[in-house]
This record gives structure tokens, C-alpha cells and sequence, in this order.
């Protein structure tokens, strides 16, 4: 870890326009991979402005009769939250399908969004890896890539993005609100949130240098069977080979985002028209394109069947 | 104490503290954290400065410079050594690889330098500043493709073996199966990092360490140094686990030491998780083919085992066909091990070494059998049974008791229910298995010393240097010590893991726990001598309730010493018996798994071991052994392996986010029963080791149950859903 100067940000605004001061500057949550990435030198901020006291720690309805997450929401407040339980029971689900009990307590709503690869290329710094340090190739293409991307990739990049609650919060429409470092306020849709690799896969967002996270909101509850299913080596304390997030309604349709697939969350809305066809015409049109490596081609016929899985699990409920 | 006649009658076998299922008595320190790990002994030396290891950034080729300037001059910078001035360094025997890189690189993570700084936070930061220049070489990474050019070992004792016409009996059996398995490189994965205070005294040497094994490391340390064993001292009275992983002298310990003298002052280091996975040593994969012929009864007539494993030069290779001499009958019969040079970090001991990985297929190839045969897999493997090593018909084992443990083991797993079809149980969107394999482990005898004391209120202090590797040593070493001497286990006080202390056997290959015990029991032997002379009573003296009595007289143990300490000191060393007969443990692992039938997910929901091992010291903490081992077996079946990087010859996944072990969840239920067994040939004790048979053969009870459960037949470890999932059934 490189020394480094803290701050306590008192409001987003300050926050943002100290981020902006500081080249390399990084706001910090819980923590909980910052800190990681830092003590491998992975990140090397100089500076660090805690958004820990912002008061960005409530949920609130909003007037639209959705809900509006505050950033630093912890995940296990968020999961355990009655009327996320109660109507949003995807964001929930994917939420307690992730990391552990002590890591949840301390992740933020916004940090968990930002959450960087697994790929373990960019975790050696002895490693070439494209998005730790531009330009100096991608170790993983052509080495050890079973848990990376499928589709989306790049011949720069093919990591994935690893977190769970960003795909239930796709697959519900969700809105990511932000304040930038001139005091101007964002609202950026899920779907356009997290970038695809291409030639810079160390660009993961939208977000400008300084922005900084108030909020998620989630739109008025869509009702239908809500489920994650996330597929995994061992039963717990791992991240997704492929995450299925699924909302079925009675009728058959429905909507599904994909974990662990891509760089983002992966949805194809007008795939979600074969929804009552089967998991076999949805997946066809949800993967199309993909391109996967010969470690990670069996992430292609495990989202059709895991998304077979979803859909019977629906027909069951 | 010579062992070289079968245990008679002796005072274990009044089994008032010995065979009782005892708390550890570490317990309480290591639940309340105060129990020290080594690296947390700040109290033993003052002014310990921190030493941070860099590792290789190459697997093979040459350093052709380090620049040293940026490093040496960060905040609280103490001193860096490198090859270039760490003088000239001996290797032990024991070491594969060199532990100080320089200028030739023989694997990833090789050390290549040690910052000390006054925080550890100043060394890792300056450890990053160190710039080396490397020039790469090719290597060998892959062994399937190094294979066909590996050569016969020299190092192992018996590379091949052979029984009468294998090829012919095989060609000729009516009923075969020729199959090829894969294991995968392993780490051990334990929790405490290796890690060393060195502190020196002049030309002394004190080492504050983590290690199972307190003479080798000496020895090591003292010949890496080049000086004097005398002048080395170790000490490691806590380890948080080592299976295997620390029975040889580590970078951490050697680095340590070498910083401590260029910073002149003691030096603490741990390897960085990051690092263990290639900078230490690690179970390495193999190829194994199985054949195995037999006529339409099932009897085996035919039974071979080849193995291929990998290792840097004047390495030792995999020993995967170990248990296939020894296990099951068949009159014509061949195993041979072959090795292959590669250039990854150094392959060597991890739990069971052998065993474990050459029962991970052998017992699969079991079960392919039994189904070719029409046969129940259980009835195949007691039909095939030998009360007789099968290479030398004239040497009985000593107990073998494999039968009752795989029918006793059927019986209360309710075996009966196991459907013969593979696939056919369903449990919702699950389908649901079971799987037999039968356990086997040698049990080895290794000399081990103690010395115990005798003071005026009655204590017994016991000291060896045996080493206590979350094992329950402490409690099983005083459980032998109270009953020996007849007193209250709160009268014993244990001290282990000092190299002044008498050497032990240490531990590692499950041998721990039998010989440590037997070299206090030989300790004790003297002790009660010096005891019944003291107080003038006969050498056949009764022990017990803190009075030692013979001869219709009787006194208290105490006045024994009223007129000072008595102190005795012994080991245990054995003749032939083990030549005579074969000395070996046995167990039957049984598993109920269960197989999404969507996602090809495996969850495993019922673990039963059966154990024949000897008498058990403390059922509580061999219990303990067992369902950590059975738990490891787990994490081989389903998860565990090393992912190499075949360009650049590393370990890729090499921290615990990557390297996945169990996990809780994996492990719904687990039984163990021991069965009543004394083994008069192995010690005074009469035990032998269950630490290591746990895992033996778990990882294919698992695969068969997989199998049984899905109809899907995976030959190469760990069983991951990818493996399986284009041959499950269709799903809607
Ligand atoms: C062992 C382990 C296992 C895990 N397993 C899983 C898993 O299975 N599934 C899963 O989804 N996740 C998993 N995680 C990841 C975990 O969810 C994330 O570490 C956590 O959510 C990050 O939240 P944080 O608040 O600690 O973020 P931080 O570490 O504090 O920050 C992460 C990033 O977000 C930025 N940031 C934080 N707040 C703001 C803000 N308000 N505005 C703008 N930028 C901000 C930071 O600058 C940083 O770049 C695991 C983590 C660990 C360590
Ligand atoms: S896949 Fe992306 S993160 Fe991984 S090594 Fe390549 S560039 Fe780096």
C-alpha cells in the first residue's frame, strides 16, 4: 500500500469537487475491495474521501412509488429491508447470494456497484492485464480464463463484472443518481451504467472522473416470481460462474439479466419476448454473438439451463 | 526404549485417561486468542523490525539486475538482502528448489530479496520499489505434454514393482477396464501463512517459527546458514495448520534469518497469501492409468497402476501408486511411477502424499469395475480383500480390518437404499447418489524422544519437540503422561516445539501422533523406574491416584521427589516388526451427493467414515482429524486445484478468493465411527494414525456418488459442473 491522505467529504457535492482537485483520488465506502486493491497496489490512490457521512445511508419510497436506495446503504440493510424483501425480492436474493455476512455489513450499495474483476490476471501485478495497466497486454486471453466473459469481450479484455446485486438491480430497471464534481446531478440508467471493455477495459463506467454516488433508485415493483439463481463451485463465499436474476409473471413473461457473463450485467430486452418459448429461445438470443474461450464455454449452455431452472422454478411457485 | 517385540500388557491399557474423548487442552488459548502463532510472538524478543519477501516475477531464466536504489531509500527502510550479498548459502537436502533466488530464477515466486523496514506496511511499500530485471528461459509447464519424456525415478524407493505376468493375466481377464485419471496440483491452503521471527545472538541463532517437523528445521536452517546446528535454536509451540506444507525449512524461515543479520536486529516475516501458492511447495497433479482384469465372479486377477507426475530437477515424484500394492488381492500385478521435469514451483508432501491422490482414481476404477461386473460395489471390493501383503504372501497384516469397516459402514448408511442404476433417485430438481471407497494408509514408525519431570506437588512436566499442528498432541502427549504416571491430567504440564527439548518423531505422514506418544510412554518407563527405586518399592509398581503402590505398600508420588526434581529421559525406537508384518490403516468413506440436474451443481449431503487404525488415543480429537480430513477429501473432489498457466508457468489462482476450499455450506453432515482395535505390533501404544486416512479415498466415495447420482462418469479431479454438464439429461 502507497501512503496515502484521507478526508471526510460533509456533503456529495464537497465530495465530488475534492475529487476533482486531487488527480487519483478515490472515494471510499466500506472499503472492502479499495483497501484490497490498495494493499496490492493494484490501486494506488493518493488521496481517499470518505462518503461515509453524507447521510446517504437511508431508503426512502419514492414519489413515483419506488424506492430510492441512499449510497451508502450497507447490503445486509438493503437486503434485509422489508419492502425490498417484500417487492423487490431479486435485489434481496442477490444480495445475500454474495461474499459473507461480515463483508455485507460493511459493502456499500454504491461500492458494491463499483466492485471491481476477479480476474486474477489483473490481481499479479507480475501479469500483463490491460485495465491495471493500459496497455500492457491481457494475460488472460490465452491463459487461465474459465471464470471470464463470454460475451461483450474485447482483444483487450475479457473480464467479467463480478457483483450480484447489479444484476438484480438491471434486471428492475434501476437508475443510478450521481452528483459531479461541478454540482451537477445524474441520473444514469443501470443499462448504460457499466461499460462493455472495448479498447479501454480501465474505463468500467460511465461516471466522470469525480462523480460521485447518491443514490439507486428502483422503479414501482413489477410484482412476478423474483428469483437469483447463482451457479458457483462450492455453496457459498464465491463468486458466480453464471448468476441468473429472473422476474416471471404469471403469464409466462417475464425479464432476466446474467451475471458473470460479461463486463456488465447482461440483459437483451428483446430476447425477453421468447420468454414464453423457453430458456432454449431466450438464451439463443441472449448469447448471441458470444465468443468464449475454450476454459469458459460451458457458461454458454449453463445460462440456458440455469435459466431453464428459473423458469421452472416459477412455473412451481 | 527398543520396540522390537509385540506390546504386551501394559499401563495404557487400563484406559483411564488414555481413550478418553478429552477437551484439548490448548483449546481454551486458541478460542481466546491466546495462544501465540508465531508470528504474534512480539513478547519473545524486543525491537522486531518487519521483513516483507519479493517474489520472482518469471517461473524460469536468469536476474540479470535488481536495482535496489528506490526501495532503499522509502520511509523506514532497514535493510534489503539479495543473492548478490546474502553470502554463499548451503541447500538441505530436503529443498528442491534454492529459497534465495539469484542470479538463476527456478520458479514463480522464488525469493529474490527481503526488505526490513521498522512497520510492515514501509517494507510491502518498498518491496514494490525493488526493480529486478529479468531474462526469461523456456520451461516445461504442462504435464501432459511433458509425459512422454518423463523418466524413471531415482529418488524413490521402488519406482516399479511386479508380480508375476500382469500383461497376460490382463489380456486374458474376462471382464476389464483400462482407464486414465487425472489429479490436479494442490495447495495446502492452511490457515496460518508460514511465518519466522530470527533473532541472532552473536553467532546464535534463535528462530520463532510455524513448523510440524523442529529437528529438520534445525538441521535445514543450520546447513542453509552453514553454521552449526548447536548454534540454531527453534521453537514452535502453536501452528495453525501445515499439512504438509511445513515439514520443510521455508523461505520465510531462511529469510528471516539472513535479514536479521544484515538489519541487526530480529526480523518477523510472513508469506504474503498471495505468495504460499508458488513460493512453497504443493501436491502435485498426476496422470494415472488403471488396469485392472478379473474373472466373471469378480475376483481380481489382474491389477496395475502407472503414474505420471511432474517436479523441478532432483525432485521427488508423486507416489500415487502406493496403496496399489498393498490394498486389494490379485495374483498378477504391476505398478510404476514415472517423472517428469517441469519448471513450476516445487511438488512435495501435502496430506497423505500418495494416498490421496492414488485413491482419488484407484477407487473410482474400483467402482467402474464393480459395475462391469454387475456387482455391488461394496461386495467387490470385500470379495477382493487380503489378509496378506499380496506381494510377499508371507507377510500378514498386523490388523487389517477393511471388511468390517465397508460392512459396518453399509449397514449404518442404510447402503441398502442405494439404487444400482445410476440417475434414477430424484429429489425435486436434484438427483441423488451414493458412493463407497475404501481408505488405506501406512502407518510409519519414526523414533521419538521425551523427557519428563517429576516435581514435589506431584506435577509431571513432559518436554519434547514434537510439534502440535491443531492435531490435539498436547492433550493425547499428557492423556499418555497421567496415565503413565498415574495422576490427574490437570498434574501434567506439556511443553513442545523446542529444539532443546529431546527430538520427536514431529509431524507429518500421520505418524505423529502413535511414536510421540510411545517416546513419552518410553520417558515415563524411566521415569516410573527412578520413581520406585526413589521410594524403595519394586519396579512392578501400580501407578494410579497420585500413589505409586507394590507389594502390599504404598506411597504417594509426591515424596518420590520430596528431595528434588526427578527427571528422565528416553525414545522410543522400533526393530522389525513392521518388516515382519504390514502395519496399515483402513477405513470405508461413504457419501450421499447430490447433483443439480439443471446446473450440474454438486452438493454434497452425507459423509460417513468407518476407521480401523489402531487404538484411538482420544476419540474426540482423532474425531476431529477424521472430518477435517474427510472435509479436505471434499474440497480435492470438488474444487480444489491449482490452475497453471501453461505460457508463463505459475499458479494462477493463487490466493484463497481463487483457490476455493470448503466452505461450511458444503458440509451438511459428517459421521465417524472407529472401531475397537488394538495393534500390538505398532507400540507400546498400540495406535497408529487416523490424521491421514481421513482424506484417503473420500474424493472417489464422492466421484461414485456423483456418478450414481447423475450417470455422468468424470476421470479428472477437481468435479467441477463444467465437466459434466453436456452429458446431463435435457432439461425443458
Ligand atoms: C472475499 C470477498 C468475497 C466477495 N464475494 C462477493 C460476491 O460473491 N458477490 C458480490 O457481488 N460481491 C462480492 N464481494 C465484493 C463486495 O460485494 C464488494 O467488496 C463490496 O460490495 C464493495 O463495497 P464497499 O462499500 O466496501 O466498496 P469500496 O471498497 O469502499 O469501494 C469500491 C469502489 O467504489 C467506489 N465508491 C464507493 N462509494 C462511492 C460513491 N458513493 N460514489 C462513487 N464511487 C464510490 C470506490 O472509490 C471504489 O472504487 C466480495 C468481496 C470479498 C472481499
Ligand atoms: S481480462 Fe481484462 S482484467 Fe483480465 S488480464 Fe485481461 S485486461 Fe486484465
Amino acid at each position: 500500500m502507497k501512503p496515502f491522505t484521507y478526508e471526510r467529504a460533509a456533503t456529495p457535492a464537497d465530495a465530488a469537487a475534492s475529487a476533482a482537485r486531487t488527480p487519483g483520488a478515490r472515494f471510499i465506502g466500506g472499503g472492502t475491495n479499495l483497501l484490497d486493491l490498495m494493499k496490492l497496489q493494484i490501486e494506488t490512490p493518493p488521496h481517499l474521501i470518505d462518503v461515509g457521512h453524507l447521510k446517504l445511508d437511508r431508503i426512502e419510497d419514492t414519489p413515483e412509488g419506488g424506492l430510492r436506495i441512499g449510497a451508502h446503504v450497507t447490503n445486509t440493510a438493503l437486503a434485509s429491508d422489508a419492502r425490498v424483501r417484500r417487492d423487490y425480492g431479486v435485489v434481496s436474493r442477490a444480495i445475500v447470494a454474495g461474499a459473507s455476512g461480515q463483508l455485507r455489513n460493511k459493502a456499500t450499495t454504491a461500492g458494491n456497484l463499483l466492485q471491481r474483476t476477479r480476474c486474477p490476471y489483473f490481481y499479479d501485478t507480475n501479469q500483463p492485464c490491460n485495465k491495471r495497466k493500459p496497455g500492457s497486454g491481457c494475460g488472460a486471453i490465452g491463459g487461465y480464463s474459465r471464470q471470464l466473459a463470454v460475451i461483450g469481450t474485447s482483444d483487450a479484455c475479457i473480464a467479467t463484472y463480478p457483483g450480484d446485486m447489479a444484476v438484480a438491480m438491471r434486471v428492475l430497471d434501476a437508475t443510478v443518481e450521481t452528483v459531479s464534481p461541478g454540482g451537477a446531478k445524474r441520473a444514469i440508467p443501470i443499462a448504460d451504467f457499466h461499460r462493455l471493455p472495448g479498447s479501454t477495459p480501465h474505463i468500467e463506467t460511465t461516471l466522470v472522473p469525480g462523480e460521485v454516488i447518491t443514490a439507486v433508485t428502483l422503479p414501482k415493483p413489477i410484482g412476478g416470481t423474483q428469483m437469483y439463481l447463482k451457479v458457483r463451485d462450492r455453496a457459498s463465499y464465491a463468486f458466480a460462474l453464471v448468476s441468473v436474476a429472473a422476474v416471471i409473471q404469471r403469464d409466462g413473461s417475464g425479464r432476466v439479466a446474467v451475471g458473470g457473463i460479461a463486463h456488465k450485467p447482461w440483459r437483451v430486452e428483446a430476447a425477453e419476448a421468447d420468454m414464453p418459448r423457453g430458456a432454449k429461445a431466450v438464451a439463443a438470443r441472449l448469447l448471441a454473438g458470444a465468443k468464449p474461450t475454450q476454459d469458459n464455454a460451458f457458461k454458454i449452455p449453463l445460462v440456458e439451463r440455469t435459466l431453464a431452472a428459473a423458469l421452472a422454478e416459477a412455473k412451481a411457485a | 526404549m527398543k520396540f522390537d517385540t509385540p506390546a504386551t500388557t501394559n499401563p495404557i491399557d487400563r484406559l483411564r485417561v488414555v481413550g478418553k474423548p478429552t477437551d484439548r487442552i490448548d483449546g481454551k488459548y486458541k478460542t481466546t486468542g491466546t495462544a501465540p502463532y508465531a508470528y504474534e510472538r512480539h513478547d519473545v524478543v524486543a525491537n522486531q523490525a518487519y521483513g516483507h519477501i519479493v517474489g520472482a516475477a518469471i517461473a524460469k531464466g536468469r536476474i540479470e539486475r535488481i536495482d535496489l536504489a528506490e526501495a532503499q531509500a522509502a520511509p523506514g527502510v532497514i535493510a534489503i538482502v539479495t543473492a548478490a550479498d546474502a553470502g554463499p548459502l548451503g541447500k538441505a537436502q530436503t529443498n528442491t528448489a534454492k529459497l534465495l533466488a539469484g542470479p538463476d530464477v527456478q520458479h514463480y515466486h522464488q525469493a529474490v530479496a527481503i526488505v526490513v523496514a521498522e512497520t510492515f506496511e514501509q517494507a510491502r511499500a518498498a518491496g514494490a520499489l525493488v526493480r529486478v530485471e529479468y531474462a526469461r528461459a523456456k520451461g516445461a509447464y504442462d504435464l501432459a505434454g511433458a509425459k512422454s519424456g518423463a523418466a524413471t525415478p531415482d529418488k524413490s524407493e521402488h519406482p516399479d514393482s511386479a508380480v508375476a505376468d500382469f500383461a497376460g493375466a490382463f489380456a486374458a481377464a474376462p471382464v476389464s477396464i483400462d482407464a486414465t485419471y487425472t489429479t490436479p496440483d494442490q495447495s495446502h491452503a492452511m490457515m496460518e501463512p508460514h511465518a519466522s521471527i530470527a533473532s541472532w545472538q552473536g553467532d546464535k541463532l534463535t528462530l520463532w517459527t510455524s513448523h510440524q517437523m523442529i529437528a529438520w528445521s534445525k538441521r535445514d536452517l543450520a546447513k542453509t546458514m552453514g553454521i552449526p546446528a548447536a548454534n540454531v535454536r527453534v521453537d514452535s509451540p502453536y501452528i495453525g495448520g501445515g499439512f504438509g506444507g511445513k515439514l520443510f525449512l521455508r523461505a520465510d524461515a531462511v529469510m528471516a534469518a539472513l535479514a536479521a543479520r544484515k538489519a541487526g536486529r530480529p526480523v518477523k516475516v510472513a508469506l504474503a497469501r498471495p505468495m504460499i501458492a508458488n513460493n512453497t511447495t504443493h501436491r502435485p497433479a498426476t496422470i494415472q492409468r488403471i488396469r485392472i482384469g478379473a474373472r466373471r465372479d469378480g475376483t481380481i486377477t489382474a491389477i496395475g497402476h502407472e503414474s505420471w507426475s511432474g517436479n523441478l530437477a532432483d525432485g521427488s515424484p508423486e507416489m500415487a501408486v502406493q496403496q496399489t500394492r498393498l490394498l486389494y488381492a490379485g495374483a498378477n500385478r504391476m505398478t510404476r511411477t514415472r517423472l517428469a521435469l517441469l519448471d513450476l514451483p516445487e511438488g512435495n508432501a501435502m496430506r497423505a502424499p500418495g494416498e490421496a491422490p492414488g485413491l482419488m482414481a484407484l477407487e473410482i476404477a474400483m467402482d467402474e469395475m464393480a459395475e462391469k461386473l454387475g456387482m455391488d460395489p461394496v461386495s467387490f471390493r470385500v470379495l477382493n480383500d487380503t489378509q496378506v501383503d499380496p506381494e510377499k504372501p508371507e507377510r500378514p497384516f498386523s490388523q487389517r480390518q477393511l471388511v468390517k469397516c465397508l460392512q459396518d459402514g453399509a449397514a449404518k448408511f442404510g447402503w441398502d437404499k442405494r439404487a444400482a442404476k445410476p440417475g434414477t433417485v430424484r429429489d425435486g430438481r436434484w438427483l441423488v447418489g451414493m458412493g463407497v471407497a475404501s481408505a488405506f494408509r501406512n502407518n510409519m514408525l519414526m523414533k521419538s524422544a521425551a523427557r519428563v519431570r517429576l516435581n514435589d506437588k506431584g506435577v509431571v512436566t513432559v518436554e519434547t519437540d514434537m510439534t502440535d499442528i491443531g492435531t490435539g498432541t498436547y492433550t493425547i502427549i499428557a492423556q499418555t503422561a497421567a496415565e503413565m504416571m498415574g495422576v490427574p491430567l490437570d498434574k501434567v504440564v506439556v511443553k513442545l516445539g523446542d529444539s532443546d527439548f529431546p527430538a520427536s518423531a514431529g509431524s507429518g505422514g500421520q505418524w505423529g501422533a502413535n511414536n510421540s506418544t510411545s517416546g513419552v510412554y518410553a520417558a515415563c518407563a524411566k521415569l516410573r523406574e527412578a520413581v520406585t527405586a526413589k521410594l524403595g518399592l519394586a519396579t512392578d509398581a501400580v501407578f494410579e491416584d497420585s500413589r505409586v503402590k507394590a507389594g502390599g505398600r504404598s506411597a504417594k508420588l509426591t515424596d518420590a521427589a520430596r528431595d528434588g526434581e526427578l527427571v528422565a529421559e528416553d525414545l522410543i525406537e522400533y526393530g522389525d516388526l513392521d518388516k515382519k508384518m504390514q502395519q496399515s490403516t483402513f477405513g470405508g468413506h461413504f457419501v450421499e451427493a447430490a447433483v443439480d440436474s439443471y446446473t450440474g451443481e454438486v452438493r454434497i449431503r452425507r459423509m460417513l467414515a468407518v476407521c480401523a487404525a489402531g487404538r484411538i488415543l482420544n476419540p474426540k480429537s482423532a474425531r476431529s482429524q477424521v472430518i477435517g480430513a474427510m472435509t479436505m477429501g471434499a474440497g480435492a473432489a470438488l474444487m480444489e486445484e491449482l490452475a497453471v498457466d501453461k505460457r508463463f508457468g505459475f499458479f494462477v489462482n493463487h490466493d484463497l478468493a481463487g483457490y476455493e476450499v470448503p466452505v461450511h455450506a458444503d458440509i451438511p453432515h459428517q459421521e465417524v465411527v472407529f472401531l475397537d482395535e488394538v495393534d500390538p505390533q505398532s507400540s507400546p501404544m498400540k495406535a497408529k494414525g487416523v490424521g491421514e486416512l481421513g482424506i484417503c479415498g473420500v474424493g472417489a466415495a464422492i466421484a461414485n456418488a456423483i456418478y450414481n447420482a447423475c450417470g455422468v462418469r468424470v476421470r479428472d479431479y477437481p468435479i467441477t459442473l463444467d465437466k459434466m454438464i453436456d452429458r446431463l439429461p435435457q432439461v425443458a
